[in-house]
This record gives C-alpha cells, sequence and structure tokens, in this order.
C-alpha cells in the first residue's frame, strides 16, 4: 500500500543523500520525494511517497528514525491530512484544439503559464487524482512534455 | 577565551574523551595533528595498513568496552579503512575514525587524495562528519564519541580538513551534548516486560536466545540470574559467545548454520524464545518460515530497527539488554511471580539431553592432524582462560564449537560481515588492552596473509599475540560448499602456495613453530605460550575436513548435515 511519510530533518548537507541512501540501500522504493526548508530555516520538511506492506513500512519509519540527522517521522496515511502536488504540463495547441484545451484548463481551474504558436503550458495544483485525470483528459491533444512535483503534504487542523 | 589551533582543540578533545591509545598511519593531510599528538601523552600504534588500524580499535573496544580510535591520512588512508568500519558496524562496535581531507577550498576539486569518504563511509557507519569550519571542531568531536558509544553503539567517522586543524580560533570546550534526532530508548516498556513474564511463567518448553547485545551492554550476571531463575535453556549466537558461561549446564552453545544439533533442535521445538541483544541474522534462523515454528517470540533490543525486521515478534521491547534484565529481576519480586517456584521442566531439559547425547560434535582421528583436535588442545592447555580472536572460515567455527568461552569479552570474532584478516590485528589491540592476558589468533591460512603485515606491528610494540594457523593450504569454508554443493569442482580455493609461515614469523623478528602431527601440538602450544614475544604455529592439518553441523543456506535448522 502507498504511504505518504513526513520527516523533519537537520537542514544540513548530505542529509538528502543519506535518506536517498537509505531507501536504495535496503531496497525500499520512492515514488516521489520533495525538500525545503521550514519556517526554522534549521530544519526541513521531506514529503516521500513510498509503498510497501506492513512490515516494510514499518521497517522503513524505524529505519528513518534511526538516522541521527532525523528529527521527526510521520506517516500521514490513516490520518487526515491535505496533500497537493504540481504539475507543468506541456500540450500541442493546433488550430482545431485550442479552444479544447482552454475548456479543459477552466474546468479544472488551472492555469495557462505560456503560450505559443504551437503550444500552451499548463500549471496544475491539486491531488493526484486530479493531475492524472486532466493528464488523460489533454493525452488526445498530444502532450509534449509533463514535469511533476511530487506530493507535499501537511496534517489538517492544529 | 584561549587561542587555539585545530589540532590542539583535536587533542583537547581526545583527552576529553578519556582516549590515551590510538591506532593509525600518518599522511599530509594529518601532519599538523600528528604533530600535536606527538607532544601528548596519548600512546599511538603505528600499524602497517589503514584496515588493521580500525580492526586494532576495534578488538581493543570489544576488549574493554570503550570507543576504540584510530587515526588515518585522507585518499587511500581514509579507503582503506572501509572495511575496518564495515566491520564494526555489523558488530555494533564502538570506533571512532578520525581522517585528514584535504584543505576547504580544495574539496570538490578532485584534489591529491582527495576522496569523498562521507559518501562512501555513509552506510558503513553509524553516522559521519565532514567538519567545515573550525568553530564546529569541537562539538563534532564531542557527538562522534557520544554516538559512537551509546544506543547500539557503532563507528562513526570524523573527516577533518587540513587547513582546520592549521587554524587558530578562540576556543571553548563543549561539555554538553544536544543531538536533537538522537535519543535512543534504554528502559524498556514495563507493560511490555510483563506481557513477556506472564507468557514465560506459562511456558512448559522456553529458551533464551542471545546475542552481543549481551556482551556489550554488560548483562552477563543479570541473565544468569534471570535464567537460573526459570531454568531457562541458553543459546547463543556467534556474537553472544561468553554472554552467558558456555561451561553451564543451561548452556546450549551455539546456534544457526553450524550451531550445535541441541540448540537448533531446542529452538525449533520450543513453545517460547526470548531474544535478547540478537537480530535474527540469517544465519541464525536459517530457512525463516521454518524457524521457532511452535513458539511465541519476544524480543528485547536497542535497536527499534532490529524488531519484527526478519521474523514478526510477539511482544516486542526496545530497550538495552541490562536495563531490561534488571527491570525483568526487580519486576519478578512482585508477589504475583515471586511465589512462581523455579520450575523442573524435568520434560524439557531432558528432551534436550537426549538430543546432547544422540548428536555430540564429533571429529575422527585417522593420522592426520586434525584442525578440531588443535582448538581442543588450545583450550585445555590454557584450561579456556585465553583470549580468543578468529579470522574467517573454517577456523572460525572450529574455534567457536571447540572452544568453551566462560565469560564476555573472552571472543573476539567478525560476525556479521565475515572479514578475512580481521584476526591478527584485532588480536593486537585486545593485546593493547589487556596487556596481562594470553591473546591468540586462531587463524586460517588464507585469511592470515589478508593482515599477516601487522606481525610488523606486533614485534614493534612487543605484543606477544599467537597465532595458530589451521593450515590446511585450502580457502577450506569455501572448498567445504563446493565439496557439498558443486561437485567438489574446487574453482580458485587451493591456497598451497603459501609463505613458509616460519620463516615469514622469523623474518618480521617474530618467532614461527610449526606441527605436523598430534603429538607434537601441546608441546609446540606450551612452546609458544611460554615464549614472551609474538608467534606463528603453523599446524598442518587435514586438508578436507569439515566443519558438522551444517545447515545448508536457506534450509530449516532441523535439517542438518551430520557429518
Ligand atoms: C575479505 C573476505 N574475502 C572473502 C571471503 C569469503 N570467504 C569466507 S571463508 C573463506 C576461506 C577462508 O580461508 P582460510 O582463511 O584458509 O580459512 P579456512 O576456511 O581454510 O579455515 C573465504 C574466501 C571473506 N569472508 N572475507
Ligand atoms: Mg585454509
Amino acid at each position: 500500500m502507498r504511504h505518504t511519510i513526513s520527516v523533519l530533518v537537520k537542514n544540513e548537507f548530505g542529509v538528502l543523500s543519506r535518506v536517498s541512501g537509505l531507501f536504495s540501500a535496503r531496497g525500499f522504493n520512492i515514488e516521489s520525494l520533495t525538500v525545503a526548508e521550514t519556517l526554522d530555516p534549521e530544519f526541513s520538511r521531506m514529503t516521500i511517497v513510498t509503498a510497501g506492506n506492513e512490515q516494510i513500512i514499518e521497517q522503513i519509519l524505524k529505519q528513518l528514525r534511526k538516522l541521527i540527522d532525523v528529527i521527526k517521522v510521520s506517516d500521514l496515511t490513516g490520518k487526515r491530512f491535505v496533500e497537493r502536488e504540481l504539475a507543468l504540463i506541456k500540450v500541442r495547441a493546433e488550430e482545431k484544439t485550442r479552444a479544447e484545451v482552454l475548456r479543459t484548463v477552466d474546468i479544472f481551474r488551472c492555469k495557462v503559464v505560456d503560450v505559443t504558436t504551437k503550444t500552451y503550458t499548463i500549471e496544475v495544483t491539486g491531488t493526484e487524482d486530479k493531475i492524472l485525470a486532466i493528464i488523460d483528459l489533454l493525452s488526445p491533444m498530444g502532450i509534449r512534455e509533463i514535469i511533476r512535483t511530487g506530493r507535499v503534504a501537511v496534517p489538517r487542523g492544529d | 577565551m584561549k587561542q587555539l589551533s585545530g589540532a590542539q582543540i583535536f587533542v583537547d578533545c581526545l583527552k576529553r574523551e578519556k582516549v590515551d591509545t590510538i591506532f593509525g598511519f600518518p599522511g599530509g593531510a594529518v601532519l599538523n595533528l600528528y604533530d600535536e599528538l606527538f607532544r601528548s601523552d596519548i600512546r599511538h600504534y603505528l600499524v602497517r595498513h589503514e584496515q588493521a588500524a580500525v580492526h586494532m580499535a576495534d578488538g581493543y573496544a570489544r576488549a574493554t568496552g570503550k570507543v576504540g580510535v584510530c587515526l588515518v591520512t585522507s585518499g587511500p588512508g581514509a579507503t582503506n579503512t572501509v572495511t575496518g568500519l564495515a566491520t564494526a558496524y555489523m558488530d555494533s562496535i564502538p570506533v571512532v575514525v578520525l581522517c585528514g581531507q584535504v584543505p576547504t577550498p580544495l574539496i570538490g576539486n578532485d584534489a591529491f587524495q582527495e576522496a569523498d569518504i562521507l559518501g562512501i563511509t555513509r552506510s558503513c557507519t553509524k553516522h559521519n562528519y565532514l567538519v567545515k569550519s573550525i568553530k564546529d571542531l569541537g562539538r563534532i568531536m564531542r557527538e562522534a564519541f557520544h554516538i559512537a558509544r551509546t544506543g547500539r553503539p557503532g563507528p562513526v567517522v570524523v573527516d577533518i580538513p587540513k587547513d582546520i586543524t592549521a587554524e587558530v580560533t578562540g576556543y571553548q570546550p563543549v561539555l554538553k551534548v544536544d543531538i536533537p534526532g538522537y535519543n535512543p530508548t534504554t528502559e524498556g516498556h514495563s507493560g511490555q516486560i510483563e506481557r513477556a513474564l506472564d507468557l514465560l511463567v506459562k511456558a512448559e518448553r522456553p529458551l533464551l536466545y542471545v546475542g552481543g547485545g549481551i556482551i556489550i551492554s554488560n548483562a552477563y550476571r543479570e541473565l544468569k540470574r534471570f535464567a537460573e531463575r526459570f531454568r531457562l535453556p541458553v543459546t547463543m549466537t556467534l556474537m553472544g559467545l561468553g554472554g552467558f558461561p558456555g561451561d553451564h549446564p543451561l548452556s546450549l552453545g551455539m546456534l544457526g548454520m553450524h550451531g550445535t544439533c541441541r540448540a537448533n533442535m531446542a529452538i525449533s521445538n520450543a513453545d517460547l524464545v526470548i531474544a535478547i541483544g540478537a537480530r535474527f541474522d540469517d544465519r541464525v534462523t536459517g530457512r525463516i518460515d521454518k524457524f521457532a515454528p511452535h513458539a511465541k517470540i519476544v524480543h528485547i533490543d536497542i535497536d527499534p530497527t532490529s524488531i519484527s525486521k526478519n521474523v514478526v515478534v510477539d511482544i516486542p521491547v526496545v530497550g538495552d539488554a541490562r536495563k531490561v534484565l534488571q527491570q525483568i529481576l526487580q519486576i519478578l519480586k512482585k508477589a504475583k511471580y515471586a511465589k512462581v517456584k523455579t520450575p523442573k521442566r524435568t520434560e524439557w531439559v531432558n528432551k534436550i539431553e537426549a538430543w546432547k547425547r544422540e548428536m555430540t560434535l564429533a571429529y575422527s582421528m585417522d593420522g592426520e592432524l586434525k584442525p578440531q583436535y588443535v582448538v581442543e588442545k588450545i583450550y585445555e592447555v590454557t584450561r579456556g582462560e585465553a583470549l580468543i580472536t578468529t579470522e574467517v572460515g573454517q577456523n572460525q567455527m572450529w574455534a567457536v564449537q571447540y572452544y568453551h568461552f566462560k565469560r564476555p569479552r573472552m571472543l573476539f570474532t567478525s560476525g556479521g560481515l565475515g572479514t578475512m584478516g580481521y584476526g591478527l590485528p584485532a588480536a593486537l589491540g585486545v593485546q593493547v588492552a589487556r596487556p596481562d592476558k594470553l591473546v591468540i589468533d586462531i587463524a586460517g591460512d588464507g585469511s592470515i596473509q589478508m593482515n599477516s603485515q601487522e606481525l610488523a606491528t606486533a614485534v614493534q610494540y612487543d605484543l606477544p599475540v599467537k597465532v595458530a594457523i589451521l593450515n590446511n593450504g585450502y580457502l577450506g569454508m569455501v572448498r567445504q560448499w563446493q565439496e557439498l554443493f558443486y561437485d567438489k569442482r574446487y574453482a580458485a580455493v587451493d591456497s598451497s602456495a603459501q609463505p613458509d609461515f616460519v620463516k615469514l614469523a622469523e623474518a618480521y623478528g617474530a618467532v614461527g613453530l610449526r606441527a605436523t602431527k598430534a603429538e607434537e601440538v601441546v608441546p609446540v602450544l606450551k612452546e609458544a605460550i611460554a615464549t614472551p614475544k609474538p608467534v606463528i604455529i603453523d599446524f598442518r592439518v587435514s586438508r578436507e575436513e569439515g566443519v558438522y553441523p551444517m545447515v545448508p543456506a536457506g534450509a530449516a535448522l532441523t535439517e542438518m548435515i551430520l557429518v
């Protein structure tokens, strides 16, 4: 099963490779990993999406906690949390499809962030489902490139 | 504030950590550090290869329980330590390796003797540091020692650029450690402990399965009291040998691939297994789904990642082995446990006795000198009081099958990594730590050649270790697998082209002896022990002897090959 894990780490050189090295050394898979500084510049927040059975997830959580530079690990899966991902999608926009692309952008409440005579570049934010859905709809028109950020997540409430 | 150079801060930190012994090898990047050490009263042992420096520090740490310390130069000096680090990491040994690095402005430029040692050692250390500013040096040194020795111990690397060793700064010693992400749990959860004890009171065929954690945490006394209180048979892993007296009636010896039959049968028939400071290694469990199939499992360990990693357990207890055993002994004073008499366990004890009688360790004396006989005689002649290191291979297994360890810190062996070449340098480290003791490396002809250069170190510092080579002219353990599983196709295992070990010893200024017949073994051993110098004894043993019993890799523990 898929898990979204939020990891608070020291904002120090080498921490990212300690975390990613742990995953590769132990054969755990990473679906996505994002990292950036927190409000307190001494720390960074990583959001890791991974998959595995219960025993593997338990190992991942414990192994992460064992790293000296890791301050806190929480598995958000099964809890109430908000998750978002951003994607930039470059889609072919020819005479006959331009309107259709714009309509889709509208329905999904995304933004066109770059326009050329042949393409639109669209920015989408949302859950993974939403991103997959728009990719699905834009595909027939010809997607040239997709760049996705991977998930970030935060627990709901205070 | 006092103005000190990086090198002076470095030595001050070592003194504050009460380091009085260092094993090392110099080079350009550590000249300033060596210059400062030279002026201090810290003893330094010059090795002949940096790998050996780490094994020596490791042997020293295992013998004393203190942190073993190494100093090496950048680049090749540092990369040579990797096998030593991995060895210490697998066996949870507190070692701090201090290495020089190229000057800060050159880092990343492929400078002369630069290596990304942080990257290289990340996965074989408990933690590692690159000192990027002299302001951090004191704190990092303090943290490195703290991390190495606490929790589940392990090796830590501190990489120190040369310019930082020369720089001068105002220095305030760092007294307190504050590492927000590091806070090992030492005390066990008392509710969990009681649940475990409730299982124990009802168990009919309980068994203690203990590992290196018992030795590292100094839990020997508490373990013995606990085992005797409930008449619990005890089996030990390779790393746990000596953690419970090997000559105790409740001792079943080692379990696993080359363990005793009674230990393997006992764990396969037990209804309760209490694992303490052990990690369910594949060499111990054999086929995992057939491991302790009838047992509820309690697992006491300081490292949460060890729990339910290979075998899902029923009652996990995270904590220091000794602390938790003390808690157990305390809880046992409660009325509901105090009234439980020490059980007789007649049926279980008889069963174990029967396995012991039916399937004893045995070998035949057919004219050739047998390696098992040599180890037996080493045990007899030393009355089980020698400190034994081993190399890796058949020699290691015979050493632990035929030598019985009465107390902790008597056996020094590379358990997790299985590092050939460990035994001699480890013996030197042990001898440095215990100058009054007889230290013997039980070696193989292949392994000894991986670090035999350290005979020079032994001679230089008058470390009178004895090396007993069980010389079969083969990489014997590999040959045994080829014999059993590859139709005797002996690929790349003939090690009979080898130095004359007697002459090799002499070339280094040590003493060389040889025995080729059974009747020569005891006199030669006595002569070696009476010689106040390093001695190599070349025991010419029968070439194709095997280590038995043996559980083939991936088979259940009950599927032992007996001869
Ligand atoms: C550094 C290293 N390389 C390879 C091995 C694989 N290996 C395990 S046992 C063994 C044979 C050891 O030969 P020897 O020291 O003569 O011991 P014997 O088994 O003959 O007693 C080998 C090659 C190892 N354990 N360590
Ligand atoms: Mg050999």
